[in-house]
This record gives structure tokens, sequence and C-alpha cells, in this order.
């Protein structure tokens, strides 16, 4: 796991106490992060498969042996280890394999977008209540419990019934149930910055609150949000499978990770692979993005610098 | 410069009400230092605060540079860019992630005053006596004395006519507390500032200022002019405690020490 070892000139050029230029002081940084997430081969196992299924959602449609909906009845049901089907087929003779390939681009769009939505949202909600309080303070943090005291799922299932099954509504449904707890981390994170010196001094230097909390704020509410992502990305995608199983989320004939799941439902007693081999596959980068969110998490929070 | 008149600054906490400063008067000449001494909770960084804009909720008048002060609003760009203020730990008042750079352009940027700032900069980190390499250090990288000089630069890169200092070198070591006063001291005379330092140290204040005032309890005590305060003609029964207390600890001292009323408890 050693990763690429920079030539020793460019390591001092990176570990230099008296940077020459703002890029420079912000590689030695990352640098420095990436030296000490190095140390922690749980997280580097994390990185691995979350690299592997990045790799495996852009190539994987070319790896596919078969197509991911080509049907063929007189091979359905066929246990894993058949030639030419290395992960068996399901029961409409799908080649299961095919179909873990492709789902994986799904799965990962899913995850991604939902990310890209929620993490900001919730991180902006979040400090502008921490940091404005008073009524604001009232007004967003209410309306966070609100959605917060919806049981998840419940609430994406009434949210895509509302919008319709598919794919970009699931998203929406599963970002629209995520973001509350984001709001709740970074307005605590928020609260407890917001007396502090280098606060005041920006007043004092006449930055306006909106500068304030972008400038000053949110960079240190980042790193707590980011972890708290890349933990929430294995309970993203057991939403999103879990919209799918019920139907909700994509639809048939795509290959997605939960639909697969739900698809295999009917013959789990006796043909056990069509639902487990795309549950195992959950289960792995569900896995992998949680070993990758706890080493982020000793990376990047601040107390445990130095 | 700065005229201050029955200046009244009142916490709530909880249900207490907290008077922590009770009727304080003071001016201060241009190009003046002026301190303000006294004990934690005496009210002397309150004063401070009121001033800079950082606390609203006080009654009374201020004038600043000519300028009446409406108490409660916020304060307008041109005053902050008049008056700066360098705060007691320096571990603190520098944000964790911003390199010095950074922490240095935000003002600029603020204000607008984008033309030159490399040159800004650098002028700035060379007259608190940094050199280059400093500047896209993180704050992490830095000693206290590092650190205090950056946040005097990043207060004077504005170029204000007042600095406010409230107590600078309390958190720093003894070595290091000297070399950041005559910084300041070299600052003021050669930026023509005037300034308002806030100590709980006699020693400090004696070497920094000209005049200053002895607070005790949200009150002025007694003005004081340093040559006062060298030869120790002081009226105030208060003030000779706190000269005789700077001069080091004596058991015939601290037997003779009245004993202070702790009912006060608003931050200092």
């Amino acid at each position: 796991m050693s990763g690429t070892q920079p030539t020793p000139g460019l390591r001092a050029w990176l570990m230099t106490e008296a940077p020459a230029s703002r890029g420079q002081a912000r590689l030695g940084e990352l640098f420095r992060s990436w030296l000490r997430f190095r140390r922690n081969p749980l997280a580097m196992a994390g990185l691995i498969t979350i690299a592997l299924l990045i790799l495996i959602a852009a190539v994987g449609p070319w790896l596919a042996p078969h197509s991911p909906t080509a049907q063929n009845l007189d091979l359905r049901l066929l246990p894993p280890g058949t030639e030419g089907h290395w992960l068996g087929t399901d029961g409409l003779g799908r080649d299961i394999l095919s179909r873990l390939l492709h789902g994986g681009r799904i799965t990962l769009t899913i995850v991604i977008m939902v990310a890209v939505i929620v993490a900001p949202v919730g991180l902006l909600i979040g400090t502008v209540a921490g940091y404005a309080g008073g009524v604001i303070d009232v007004v967003l943090m209410r309306l966070t419990d609100i959605f917060l005291a919806f049981p998840r799922l419940i609430l994406a299932l009434a949210l895509v019934a509302a919008l319709g099954p598919g794919i970009e509504n699931a998203v929406i449904a599963i970002a629209l149930t995520t973001w509350p707890p984001y709001a709740r981390i970074a307005r605590a994170e928020t609260l407890t910055i917001r007396r502090s010196d280098f606060i005041a001094a920006a007043r004092l230097q006449g930055a306006s609150p909106a500068r304030i909390v972008v400038r000053q704020v949110i960079p240190l509410c980042t790193s707590s949000v980011i972890v708290r992502v890349t933990l929430d990305m294995a309970g993203i995608i057991l939403t999103a499978a879990g919209l799918g199983f019920l139907g909700l989320g994509a639809q048939p004939p795509t290959p997605e990770w939960g639909a697969m799941v739900a698809d295999g439902r009917k013959y789990l007693l006796d043909h056990w692979w069509v639902a487990t081999v795309p549950g195992i596959a959950i289960f792995v980068v569900a896995l992998g993005f949680n070993l990758l969110g706890d080493g982020l998490r000793d990376v990047l929070d601040p107390r445990g610098e130095r | 410069m700065i005229a201050i008149e029955d200046l009244q600054v009142t916490f709530q906490a909880g249900a207490r009400t907290v008077r922590a400063v009770r009727g304080v008067s003071l001016s201060v000449a241009p190009g003046e230092v002026f301190g303000l001494v006294g004990e934690s909770g005496s009210g002397k960084s309150t004063v401070l605060r009121a001033l800079s804009g950082l606390n609203p909720d006080w009654t009374g008048r201020m004038v600043v540079a000519g300028e009446d002060l409406p108490p409660g609003r916020r304060r307008p760009k041109a005053f902050h860019k008049r008056v700066q203020m360098v705060f007691q730990d320096p571990f603190a008042s520098l944000h964790p992630r911003q390199t010095v750079d950074i922490a240095l352009s935000e003002p600029l940027r603020i204000h607008r005053m984008t033309d030159d700032m490399d040159g800004r900069i650098e002028r700035v980190l060379t007259d608190v006596g940094l050199d280059r390499s400093f500047r896209f250090r993180y704050p992490h990288q830095l000693s206290g004395g590092q650190r205090q000089r950056v946040a005097i630069a990043r207060a004077l890169i504005l170029e204000p006519a007042i600095l406010l200092l409230d107590e600078p070198t309390s958190a720093l070591d003894v070595s290091v507390q000297a070399e950041i006063l005559n910084l300041l001291r070299r600052l003021r005379a050669e930026h023509d500032l005037t300034m308002m330092l806030v100590s709980h140290n006699l020693a400090v204040v004696g070497h920094m200022c000209g005049r200053m005032a002895v607070m005790k309890e949200g009150r002025v005590v007694e003005p004081l002019s340093v040559a006062q305060l060298r030869a120790g003609t002081v009226a105030d029964p208060y003030t000779r405690q706190l000269l005789r207390a700077a001069e080091g600890y004596d058991r015939a001292v601290a037997a003779e020490t009245l004993d202070g009323s702790p009912g006060f408890g608003g931050g200092a």
C-alpha cells in the first residue's frame, strides 16, 4: 500500500515548513493528510474498494460478457460457476455478472447525486442557523426537526409515490430525507466557533455575516460533514436499494442492485445466488464507504491533528 | 482621537444583571498610547470591546476621530478600516485553516484594497519582522510570538489610525513579551498610530503608555501619568496596592493586601 512514493526532492518540496506559494502550501497540507491517511490500513482498504467501484462504473459495461437485459429463458437460474455465466443467471436468464457491472454505474450515480445535493444544503442551513442565532436559528432548526421526525424510508416512499418512480425521483427523495443530520452537525460545530477570537477579528475587519459564514465558518465545518457523508453513503445505497426493492426506485429492466435483490426474493430459498450476489456487492461497497469515512475522520478531525 | 463619556455596559447573565462598566469617561489624544489597568473583571476589556464594536449593548457617548458612534448598530466599514484590534490569545485569534497569506488578504478583499495585494502583504510582513517565507504557513507552523506578529500584521494591513490592544502579550512567554512590546512601540512611531492598551501588568503599561487609567469594579479609580507611576506618587489606596503587587511577591504586601470583594462576576 505504498501508493506513489514521491522522489526525495518532491517530498522535501511538499513537506517544507516555508512554502513559497499558495499552491505549494495547499499541496503540502494535502500531502501531510495523505501520509496520515496511509497509516490506517482499514481506511486504505476502504479507499481501494471505492476506487474499484469507480473503475467498475467507468469501464464495467465494456467488461460485461453479456448484455444486462438480454433474456434467455433456456438458461434461467443457472448457479454460479456455470461456464459463461460465472455468477449465474436470474429468473429471466440474464447474466448476473453483467447486470452487476452495469448496475455499479447506477448505484454510484445515485450516491454521488445525493451527496452533492445533501452536503451543501445541510452545511449552509446549519452554519447559517448557528451563526445567525435568534429567530433564524429557531425557524431553520424546527424545520430540520420536522424532517428528522419522519422515518427516512417512509418519507422517501411518500415522496416517490407523489413524484412517480424512477432514479431521479429516488435521488430527490433520498436527498430530502438525508440533509437534516448534516444541518445539525454543522450548527453544533458553528456554535462552538462563533464566539472565537478569529470570528471577532473578522467582524472587526468589517466582514459581513454572509462573508464570515462562507469564509470562516464553513471551512471549519466541511471536514466533519465530509466524514459524515462517507459514513452515510452506505445508508444512502441501502435506502436506494430499499426503494428499488419496493419497486419505487430504478424501474425494470434497469440493473440497479437494490432492484436485483428484490427480483431475487422470489427464488431466495431455491436459488440463493440471485439475491445474494447483488446483496454482497451492496455490502462490500457500503463497507468500503464506511471504512473510508472512518479513515477520513481521523485525518480531517482538527482535534486529531498534531 | 477617542473620547468616551459616561460609558455603561450591562450584561444579562441569566436572571442576574452584571454591570461590567459603570460610568467610565476618558479621552485619548492623537498619537498617544493610553493604558487601561486593572485586575481581571475590572471591566477594562469590556471598555475596549464596546469601543471596537464587538459589544453593541452600551450607553453613554463615544466619539472616535470626530465621529459620534451610536450604540447597538453595526459599525460602518470606514470605522473598521480606521480602528483595528489585536487580541490577547494569538492561538485563538488566527483561523486554524487559513495560511498567513489568506489571513492578510481577507481584510484587503473586504475593503476592496486589492490593488498591489502582494506588495501590501509583503510590506506588512516585513513591518512586523517576519520574512516572506512565513507568508504561506499555517498558524500551527508558527510559534506564539510569530502568531501574535501575524495578528498585528492583520490589524495593520488596513492602515488604521487607531490600534486597540487587548492584553497583547499576556499569553506569550516572558522573553517574547518584550519583543512584541518593542515591535508595537516601533510601529506606533512609524505609522503614527493612536493606541489603547488594556493590561493587568503595570510594567507593560508603564513601558508603553504615556497616560493610563486604573480601573476597579467597572469604574476608573484614578487617572495616572507614567511620571506619577514611576515616582509612585499615587493617591488611591487601590492603585498603591496594585503598584506594590507589581514589585513582586512580598509576604508583608500579601498580608496587607485588602481582601477584594469577590461579588463581581463579569467578564474581564
